[in-house]
């Protein structure tokens, strides 16, 4: 009843956010030094020559007319041209776009995996030495920069113990990648049945998933043990208690799924900026993502690849807090049955 | 009738960065079989914590320091934390002060109720489903089906404790302590989770430890009386004689303070307020507060004493006839 009407007044609010999102995306490369049509033609062209380029990239029209090109542009699916690549950058995103997704779930599933009991043991074993050390490997998390985390863990896992494979990319050089499905090749390989793509996939994937992780892990970390501190305290949790309930029933079952519910989103916020932001890691493991496209593309000053990827950007948060807001629904009776 | 629970020198400490808080300090009281006692004082005085201390709830840095607490026989301060855990919610349960954060809000309230007969009684899920739809019409809900599937922001506030009494009363415990059961609910639905209680405390054979500010709700559905002030137990008796004859300068203020309008006395509010529970003087702690102190009240704690068949009284002060002091 109340939580259809719930659904569409958020998907609704997309459809403004999407059309403020892709102004500013505009906005942003038009007021981007330098001229793109410059670069194409190259160093050497002549006036008459670059003209000819402005006029082919319709830059020579007015600003409007400009970005109603762009905009009827995108629902027809095209995003331009990366000049660098000479491909669509669709095609560009298309290929990368799974790099970086399979790395930043990986990640997440690593930080939750860790975060969240650490915040939970931090929280029931206050003020022990339990409770200190997930903090303090918290602010490790936060204090490290993850190109060094990255480093130290290539180190040693890589150079001195020889367990993990070179940071070459997302599979070894000789295994065939699985056949693609999602593009996620541990995903693909799986339900390819490919053990050698998975093996391989998921040996390359596991220090830059491990160094991203622990990275994002600390505010995770924090934001439980302080909900469950609360919650630990809370009425519904003393009558869990004095209702005879076992210990680990009250904690993980009354105290923790309401602790869960802030968490959503904070794991919305982790989410986007792993796939906006790891372009540092990408590059340290020469993973073949996103990032690492956004930066090659800034570097050569590439207009196609830099509008989408902010146009990406800002489009994955608005789905990321869609899908927080459909979560919290489901998560909480209190927002879903009003 | 015999003793269900025998509370001897309970006494919780909390040890704050303030300082230690003694919030309970040496309470001795009985509750008897399928007796309503009451415990009445102000706020701070200790009631609170003296029901979950029974439970063995008190939390750090709250502790035991000492005492017993003899329930069924058993002096529950020794018992294991497991062997503990097996006697809450089924021979004691508690029902809370504000029933609508005392009941988790993610759960339905049916679920709630139902895995406790899961739990405590090995019911299967169905079986677990009816007996709440069955509990739920005992404590006077209707439709409970749909009422078993809300959760408690659906539910009006005398509904939510409704339901905490269901639930406290679902595996029939011996004893139920009831913390102000009714703050906050109307007037009109106070009454009737009073008499909701009463009601079900008669027919089920319960007895009822209930905690409350306010005399009238003693006066209302109480056997007897114990009074409170600043962690410790002032007076106890039954209702009509500490009503009729209230021997501690303490609860003659309390008495006298109600609001009356079938008789023409003002009001008289109770001078001062509980004093610390910090490191606390030697002494009676109502001394300073108390019209009618004497040198030894700042000197040495009042022993209780019997002063009457059913009514004792901690006061140096008090006019008891020839009873002997008791330890």
């Amino acid at each position: 009843m109340g939580f259809g009407r719930y659904v569409l007044q958020r998907l609704l609010l997309v459809i403004p956010t999407l059309f403020g999102v892709t102004l500013i995306a505009f906005t942003l490369t038009y007021l981007l030094p330098g001229n793109p049509a410059l670069v194409k033609a190259g160093a050497l062209a002549t006036p008459e020559h670059v003209a000819e380029i402005e006029r082919r990239m319709g830059l020579d029209r007015p600003v409007p007319v400009q970005y109603w090109r762009y905009v009827t542009g995108l629902l027809r699916g095209d995003l331009g041209e990366s000049s660098s690549t000479g491909r669509p950058v669709l095609e560009d995103f298309r290929q990368r776009i799974p790099a970086t997704l399979e790395l930043t779930l990986a990640s997440l599933i690593v930080a939750v995996a860790i975060g969240i009991p650490f915040g939970v043991l931090s929280a029931v074993h206050r003020d022990t030495v339990l409770d200190h050390l997930s903090r303090l490997l918290g602010v490790g998390g936060v204090a490290m920069p993850s190109f060094w985390t990255g480093l130290l863990l290539l180190y040693v896992f890589f150079y001195l113990l020889g367990v993990a494979p070179a940071p070459l990319g997302r599979i070894a050089a000789d295994v065939t990648p699985p056949t693609r499905i999602l593009g996620l090749y541990v995903v693909d390989a799986l339900l390819t049945a490919n053990g050698t793509a998975l093996v391989s996939s998921l040996h390359h994937l596991m220090l830059p998933a491990l160094t991203l992780g622990f990275a994002v892990m600390a505010p995770l970390t924090r934001m439980v043990r302080a909900t469950m501190l609360e919650i630990l305290e809370s009425d519904y949790v003393t009558a869990a208690w004095a209702a005879g309930l076992p210990r680990r029933r009250v904690i993980y079952g009354d105290a923790l799924r309401n602790a869960l519910i802030p968490v959503i989103t904070l794991l919305g916020v982790i989410f986007g900026f792993l796939m906006a932001g790891n372009v540092v890691v990408e590059m340290v493991f020469a993973w073949p993502g996103l990032g690492h496209y956004a930066v090659t593309s800034l570097m050569t000053k590439d207009p196609g690849p830099i509008q989408s990827f902010v146009l990406f950007v800002a489009v994955m948060y608005v789905l990321v807090n869609l899908g927080v807001d459909l979560l919290y629904g489901l998560a909480d009776p209190r927002i879903r049955l009003r | 009738m015999t003793d269900l629970l025998e509370v001897r020198d309970l006494t919780v400490h909390f040890d704050t960065e303030a300082g230690l808080v003694e919030a309970v300090d040496g309470v001795t009281f009985n509750v008897r079989s399928g007796e309503i006692l009451g415990v009445v004082g102000e706020s701070g005085s200790g009631k609170s914590v003296t029901a979950l201390a029974l439970l063995r709830l008190i939390r750090p840095p709250g502790r035991i320091v000492q005492g017993a607490v003899r329930f069924e026989g058993t002096d529950l301060v020794g018992l294991s934390e497991d062997e503990m855990r097996a006697v809450r919610g089924t021979r004691i349960a508690m029902v809370f002060q504000s029933p609508r954060t005392a009941l988790n809000p993610v759960l339905t309230v049916g679920r709630q109720i139902s895995r406790l007969f899961e739990l405590h009684q090995g019911a299967s899920r169905a079986e677990g489903r009816t007996r709440t739809i069955g509990m739920l019409k005992l404590v006077g809900i209707s439709e409970p089906e749909r009422r078993a599937r809300q959760y408690a922001h659906q539910l009006s506030g005398g509904m939510c404790q409704r339901v905490m009494i269901a639930m406290a009363l679902a595996t029939s415990p011996r004893l139920l302590l009831a913390d102000e059961p009714t703050t906050g609910l109307d007037v009109s639905i106070a009454a009737q989770i009073l008499e909701l209680l009463r009601d079900l405390g008669r027919r089920t054979g319960a007895s009822i430890l209930l905690i409350t500010h306010d005399l009238g709700v003693v006066a209302e559905v109480c056997d007897r009386v114990a009074v409170m002030h600043a962690g410790q137990i002032v007076e106890v008796g039954a209702v009509r004689a500490i009503f009729a004859r209230p021997l501690h300068p303490y609860t003659q203020a309390l008495v006298r303070s109600i609001p009356r309008i079938d008789r023409d006395v003002t009001m008289e509010p109770i001078p001062g307020m509980v004093p610390s529970l910090l490191a606390p003087p030697p002494g009676c702690r109502y001394a300073d507060r108390c019209p009618r102190v004497l040198d030894v009240c700042r000197r040495d704690r009042p022993a209780p004493r019997a002063a009457a068949p059913d009514q004792e009284v901690a006061c140096h002060a008090a006019e008891v006839e020839d009873a002997p002091a008791r330890g």
